[in-house]
């Protein structure tokens, strides 16, 4: 695991809002949720890959935009009867920055099903 | 804090789905205590017929095991039948003495099957079919005994013998009325549905009034007021089931028929709750599953003390399935003299439908053969909907007045497994029977989350919910009266809609917070829902919350599936010029756009451009003068026209400048589901204007004005709503239907499906009887038009709204 990367701020993201970050690796959505809790998941739907950063956040939830699967923002968790992951990458906010951890340079995302 | 204590009187279906919907939304709340007569977990009662006929296990039909019980702490006695309530000392007390202290009290004892007190139902033999003994009682005597007497022509009598001629014994059906399941069904489809189970084997004596069961030391047959006699080695009595209240009444709880209850489910001591078949409420009972659910849900919500939600009675429908007859039925399907009745008949397929009108509204339905629009029957009852301009129709379904189409298949008990169901998911009929009984589903909207099947265009639904009464056999779990918006409100669209305009709500907070949301920032159906009620009912003062816009509203492009983005700039009336096409093929080249083509509706589509490029693709198009076509939003999309009186030698009118100038009217107006209009020149009707939403027709005299008219899943023909002689008339109607839709049809509906719901006829009182409400309604188009008419790609191509959503917030090398 690498140290803590800055992205960006709080406010640099919308409310019940996502921005997207790229990495070599792939993108990743990082949601702001109207709490301001701050998640990221890799910006793929376990169900066909759409891209979750552009869906529509309510709670700790994101609705896919492509055929409307719920991720839980927390555990990049389907919401059942669904079933799949996205990977879940961990954040933390400090003074309103965002800090993220990403896996090992080269790693690809693993993919959770 | 001590935990309140939470006693269940009753391991079935009801009390057990009230303590589900508990543990749903408060499961820490309660330390409950259950008990069960019988010695079993809780199980399906109505998918014991499956059992008795073999085709289920009695494990099958097991709905929580006993893990579940302590999966959630929850304290199980089986098999111990409670024998008094005291109230005073809040316990309840079991037959060897165990007793538990409660704080709240929750009754769900049932029903007992009525037994006719006739001489000899005390014999060993008489048996009723309530329960899993009476199966196993059953499965046994089909080994060694042979002939059978069924009392009781109605469901559950017609299972009890279908079944038992499936375990192989002679089966006699006795009837007191001379029809069959008379409750639900008239003469006709009565003796349809005897003739179909006489061609299984089954006999039957109907008008038959038992008067003595016959045998010594067991049954040997049974003897009628008429002097007639049929030989019987078991007599299974069905004749109707009496709410199981002796428990309540012993306990001085208020009694009639059940136990009273109120629209909380609450008896007459309000800490003592009642569920189930065992209740009446507002001087009814029920025997079905679905009202039992959704009392059960009420029960749970005022347990939880969330009690706001009411429990104001089930307006039925049973959807059935005997031996391979559809048989469906609702409501009033007798009629009387103030009622009408529509028929159709055809022997060869064995088909009979019946709907029994009053004052232009659907009463009541029988329907035996073919039951696929049995739901949407129903749908027309509970809401009202006027029927006069479908009558002619009507009788033919759904598929034959417009849309949800279903390939004209009607039978899913004929078809094979592999047949494919839901078109749009690609789900075949047996996936969806194996999750109904693997995933012990019930309902459609289960049936929807767990296999997908009906959850996209929904011209499936019929078949579905056929296929749910199939596999499920008796009754099913119909919706209730009128759906709330979503899952976080129990008011309906409707409701919402008029709390935002009567208590002049301007914004998502303001409704969630005065209605009480249960979800505190609501999910992806309410908030674009509520977002267009706000800014369509107040378009000065409502603010758009991007936020609570589908993607495709927010970015302003259409997501496809790659993630990447298609634009289509407008076109007016379908015309362009040299400049905005060389424009467009600029932008194509300098940003290496993957796919060009032409849209159904005379526009051209860009494909395949990165999200980060859309706002400089705008800026570019935007040079050339070219705005945003709206064809990713519930929006007017496309206004099409042929090219009309200027070149066809056939036209009679400028359609084509007719098609520009309502689009300039049009544009930019947020409507509850995409609007396309269409322009022709003549009756010919080049631009397909009688499939779209509001389609102008030029005749030599003037201009024909179609309503209600798509493409898509279930082609939809247009209604002709009237005929004008000027272009500043069809811009007026135009503009009032428009806002009329955008005021009262829900958020995603259709105008096609709007208008078969309120129909034609009411279109035409709002738009034609008075013209002052429709100048009106044009009035308030126009005033929101100001608001609306603001191109959303030059903001954000050069004014820099919404900057954050086209670029990445970080790049990591």
């Amino acid at each position: 695991m690498n140290d803590w990367i800055e992205i960006g701020t709080v406010e640099d993201i919308p409310r019940q809002g996502a921005r997207v970050i790229r990495t070599a690796a792939g993108d990743i959505a990082v949601f702001r949720t109207a709490e301001d809790e701050v998640f990221a998941l890799r910006d793929r739907c376990p169900h066909k890959g759409g891209q979750l950063s552009q869906g529509i956040v309510y709670g700790k939830k994101v609705a896919c935009p492509l055929h409307n699967w719920s991720i839980h923002l927390d555990s990049g968790e389907a919401v059942a009867p669904d079933k799949g992951c996205a990977a879940s990458f961990p954040v933390k906010v400090v003074d309103g920055q965002i800090y993220i951890a990403l896996p090992a340079a080269g790693a690809r995302f693993a993919s959770v099903s | 804090m001590r935990k309140e204590k939470l006693v269940l009187i009753g391991n079935g279906m009801a009390g057990i789905r009230a303590l589900e919907e508990l543990i749903k939304i408060a499961p820490e709340m309660y330390d409950i205590t259950v008990f069960g007569a019988e010695p079993y977990g809780n199980y399906n009662r109505i998918l014991l017929s499956p059992v008795l006929s073999g085709e289920k296990s009695f494990d099958d039909i097991v709905l929580n095991d006993e893990a579940w019980y302590q999966r959630h702490g929850i304290t199980l006695y089986k098999g111990r039948e409670i024998t008094a309530i005291d109230r005073r000392a809040r316990s309840v007390i079991a037959r060897d003495g165990t007793t538990a202290f409660y704080d709240r009290l929750l009754i769900a004892t049932g029903s007992n099957p009525v037994i006719l007190p006739v001489p000899g139902h005390q014999l060993p033999g008489v048996i009723t079919f309530r329960d899993i003994y009476d199966v196993d009682t059953m499965i046994s005597a089909a080994q060694t005994l042979r002939h059978v007497v069924v009392i009781g022509g109605g469901l559950l009598g017609l299972e009890a013998a279908n079944g038992l001629k499936q375990r192989g014994m002679h089966v006699t059906v006795v009837h007191l009325s001379t029809t069959l399941m008379d409750r639900q069904l008239d003469e006709v489809a009565g003796t349809m549905l005897r003739q179909s189970l006489e061609s299984r084997g089954i006999e039957f004596l109907l008008g038959a009034q038992t008067e003595e069961i016959i045998g010594r030391k067991r049954v040997q047959g049974v003897r009628f007021k008429d002097g007639r006699e049929t030989t019987a080695d078991l007599v299974v009595m069905a004749v109707g089931i009496r709410p199981n209240i002796e428990l309540a009444k012993a306990a001085g709880l208020y009694c009639e028929r059940g136990i009273l209850v109120n629209d909380t489910l609450q008896t007459y001591d309000p800490r003592v709750y009642a569920v189930g078949e065992c209740v009446q409420h507002r001087r009814r009972t029920y025997g079905l599953v679905a009202p039992l659910f959704e009392q059960a849900k009420v029960c749970a919500n005022h347990l939880a003390e969330i009690g706001f939600r009411r429990y104001q009675g089930s307006m039925l429908s049973t959807k059935l399935k005997v031996t391979g007859v559809d048989v469906f039925s609702a409501g009033d399907f007798t009629g009387d003299a103030g009622t009408e009745s529509l028929i159709l008949r055809d022997h060869a397929r064995g088909v009979y439908k019946k709907l029994v009108i009053k004052d232009n509204r659907i009463h009541g339905a029988v329907m035996i053969g073919d039951t696929v629009d049995g739901s949407w029957y129903f749908q027309l009852m509970r809401e009202g909907s006027d029927i006069r301009d479908i009558r002619n129709r009507l009788l033919h379904g759904q598929a034959h007045v417009g849309d949800a189409g279903h390939g004209g298949a009607t039978a899913t008990a004929t078809m094979s497994d592999a047949t494919e169901i839901c078109g749009c998911n690609g789900v075949c009929k047996s996936e969806i029977v194996d999750a109904i009984i693997g995933k012990k589903l019930f309902t459609l909207e289960d049936v929807r989350a767990h296999t997908k099947a009906s959850s996209s265009c929904g011209s499936c639904t019929g078949l579905v919910e056929q296929i749910l009464a199939a596999t499920l056999g008796g009754d099913y779990s119909a919706a209730p009266r009128e759906k709330p918006l979503c899952k976080c409100t129990d008011y309906s669209h409707d409701e919402v809609r008029q709390a935002i305009r009567e208590q002049r709500l301007t914004s998502i907070r303001a409704v969630m917070d005065r209605l009480e949301w249960k979800n505190p920032d609501g999910c992806a159906s309410c908030r674009p829902a509520l977002n267009y009620y706000l800014i369509s009912t107040w378009p000065a003062e409502a603010r758009d919350d991007y936020q609570s816009r589908f993607i495709n509203e927010r970015a302003h492009a259409n997501i496809q599936k790659d993630g990447t983005y298609s634009v289509v700039p407008r076109m007016w009336g379908g015309v362009t010029t040299p400049a905005e096409l060389r424009a467009i093929a600029d932008v194509a080249e300098k940003f290496n756009v993957p796919e060009v083509k032409m849209t159904g509706g005379q526009r051209i589509d860009l494909l395949g451009v990165k999200k980060e490029q859309l706002p400089a693709v705008w800026r570019e198009l935007g040079k050339a003068g070219l705005v945003s076509g709206h064809a990713y939003g519930k929006a007017i999309r496309t206004v099409k026209t042929c090219v009309g009186a200027e070149w066809c030698r056939f036209g009679v009118q400028d359609s084509t400048q007719m098609g520009i100038a309502v689009e300039k009217m049009c544009w930019g107006s947020w409507t509850p589901h995409k609007v396309k209009v269409a322009v022709s020149g003549c009756p010919r009707n080049c631009a397909e204007a009688t499939i779209k939403d509001f389609g102008v027709v030029a005749v030599d005299s003037g201009w024909e004005l179609h309503v209600g008219g798509n493409g898509g899943v279930k082609v939809r023909v247009t209604d002709l709503l009237y005929k004008v002689t000027t272009s500043e008339e069809v811009l007026e109607y135009c503009g009032a239907f428009l806002q009329l839709y955008r005021e009262e049809a829900r958020y995603l509906e259709r105008t096609a499906h709007w208008i078969e719901r309120v129909g034609l006829s009411y279109m035409k009182q709002r738009l034609l009887e008075n013209p002052d409400n429709r100048r009106g309604l044009f009035a308030r188009f126009r005033e929101s038009q100001q608001y609306a008419q603001v191109d959303p790609w030059a903001e954000r191509a050069n004014g820099g709204v919404e900057g954050h959503e086209f670029i990445p917030l970080k790049q990591i090398a």
